[in-house]
């Protein structure tokens, strides 16, 4: 077992580059478990998508404009989820939309990407992150954003979960389901934004449902499928660290990669509990 | 019928739950609903009756604030509280609830609480199972345990008795009872079960898109309005009805409910 330790320096472990990103990865896996969890019940593995797309765009613009690169992820991601949740709202073919959005909202951030000149732009560390390349301002910005988010859900926590259920039965308790639903898009733009560094546009979805799914197997209630998801996903994030640090395989999708094996387990381990 | 209107003016205004006052809602470019006024008192039961399609659960929606009319109004008591039992409630397979944490939303409960809410529904015992394992009479008093955990003013129930054979849907309408009784709320309910809702219900409404007619049961069941819509023969239980309490024979062949359905 690695532990990268630093010695040599006894006052500042975030010197070391793979500390910053398991703790990276950490921050990342545990905003993205109680939001995921969402994600799951309410089907919205395609809006994420079309979500996490989008920022590619944020960045192509933000490194244009030269303004910090989360600031533009979070903006043109939550332009992007909202215009779809509004859209959802009007009753348009969400599922069709979705598909438009998603990969226009790629396509036209990869051409953006294209016209940047000038700027030196290594485009997949964006499409499937660059986690051993955080700083530490990166990461404190990762850190308070999964604060921000965590702190989201755990204060709508229950009014999320009856409008997750049913519309109806959150408006007769006085709970208006279009407001949660904003609060829901402003945090997965937030955990877009924060984990677009660490696992990339393309995987972050996969951070959102691959540890909630797998934490669904063994869960009795959505507290302890939340709670399973962060262990997982901070799990899927220092075993798939460690993976690429040993492998030299890049960071992000090893990180994805042990998400999905230990999905895989713990929803065999479920099944042959209930035999 | 000079018996439709009566119940519509001069109670006392603090018996008042909800006042809908000539209200009509589109959805999309259809006219669900035109110049509906209802109104429902404390302690009542008033079942809305009406065809597929008729509005009653946009009337119900529009109640509880989940749509807003285009035009009138719907006033609702200080502090009214609403217990709802929505039409059909899927919970998607991969969200893991048990019975109790489902009576803990949106407001935590203590145990205790839980435990008299299933009891009062005839439930008692199946707050740990998960929803998804409930039975279909189970699982509807699960959602009627959870209506009454506020301790409503009013309990609405859109067709409670969906997906439930005849027994089943007895037990429930014999809980509801039970329920107003414990509790005293008044009960709004749109249902099918004509023989039940002409037996326990203070009020009809006979809803086509607007109201058609309203009041007892028995002048409802006696008015041309509501034989029109439902006198075409399919509905064995209303026939059974009619036989046992007023003898009247229907005709046949009254298919386009909406045009003879007149009264506003």
């Amino acid at each position: 077992m690695i532990m990268p330790m630093t010695p040599a320096d006894p006052t500042d472990m975030f010197d070391d580059f793979l500390i910053r990103a398991l703790f990276a990865g950490v921050g990342v896996a545990l905003a993205a478990a109680p939001l995921g969890c969402f994600v799951v019940w309410r089907r919205m593995a395609y809006f994420g998508d079309a979500t996490a797309h989008a920022a590619i765009l944020g960045v192509a613009l933000s490194l244009a404009l030269g303004v910090s690169v989360f600031a533009g992820a979070l903006a043109i991601a939550l332009a992007m989820a909202l215009t779809v949740s509004n859209l959802s709202e009007k009753g348009f073919g969400v599922d069709t939309l979705l598909g438009v959005l998603a990969h226009s909202a790629l396509a036209f951030g990869l051409v953006a990407v294209s016209f940047l000149q000038g700027v030196r732009l290594d485009l997949m560390s964006y499409l499937f992150g660059d986690i051993l390349a955080v700083s530490k301002g990166d990461l404190i910005v990762i850190w308070a954003g999964a604060a921000l988010v965590v702190t989201l859900m755990a204060w709508r926590w229950q009014a999320l979960l009856t409008s997750t259920l049913n519309r109806d039965l959150a408006y007769a308790n006085g709970i208006n389901p279009q407001r949660e639903q904003q609060i829901m898009t402003l945090a997965l733009a937030i955990v877009v934004a924060v984990a677009i560094k660490v696992v990339g546009a393309l995987l972050i979805v996969a951070m959102l449902i691959i540890p909630a799914a797998g934490a669904r197997a063994m869960a009795r209630s959505p507290e302890i499928m939340a709670v399973g998801a962060a262990a997982l996903g901070a799990l899927a994030a220092v075993g798939g660290l460690m993976a690429s640090y040993h492998l030299d395989t890049p960071a992000g999708p090893s990180i994805v990669c042990v998400a999905a094996g230990l999905f895989v387990v713990m929803t065999l381990a479920a099944r042959l509990r209930s035999k | 019928m000079p018996g439709l209107h009566a119940n519509k003016r001069g109670r006392c205004p603090g018996m008042r739950l909800v006042t809908v006052d000539r209200m009509s809602v589109k959805r999309g470019s259809h006219q669900a609903l035109s110049n509906v006024d209802l109104t429902i008192d404390k302690g009542e039961i008033v079942t809305i009756v009406g065809p597929n399609g008729s509005g009653k659960s946009t009337l119900l929606r529009c109640i509880i604030g989940a749509l807003k009319p285009d035009s009138g109004t719907v006033l609702r008591e200080a502090g009214l509280r609403i217990g709802y039992v929505p039409q059909r409630l899927s919970i998607d397979a991969t969200m893991p609830l048990t019975a109790a944490r489902f009576l803990s939303l949106p407001t935590k409960r203590s145990k205790r609480e839980i435990q008299e809410a299933l009891a009062q529904v005839g439930a008692e015992g199946l707050g740990n199972r998960p929803m998804a394992g409930l039975s279909g009479g189970q699982f509807q008093r699960v959602l009627l345990a959870r209506a009454i955990m506020d301790k409503p003013d009013l309990l609405i129930l859109d067709e409670p008795t969906t997906g439930l054979d005849q027994p089943g849907s007895a037990d429930l309408y014999t809980q509801i009872e039970q329920v107003r009784r414990d509790t005293g709320a008044a009960i709004l309910m749109v249902s099918h079960e004509l023989h039940v809702v002409m037996s326990a219900s203070d009020r009809v409404v006979c809803l086509n898109g607007h109201v058609c007619c309203h009041g007892t049961p028995e002048i409802v069941a006696s008015a041309p309005e509501y034989r029109a819509l439902f006198g075409t023969g399919t509905h064995g239980a209303l026939a059974l009805y009619r036989h046992e309490h007023d003898h009247h024979h229907h005709e046949h062949g009254h298919d386009h409910a909406h045009d003879t359905c007149g009264s506003h």
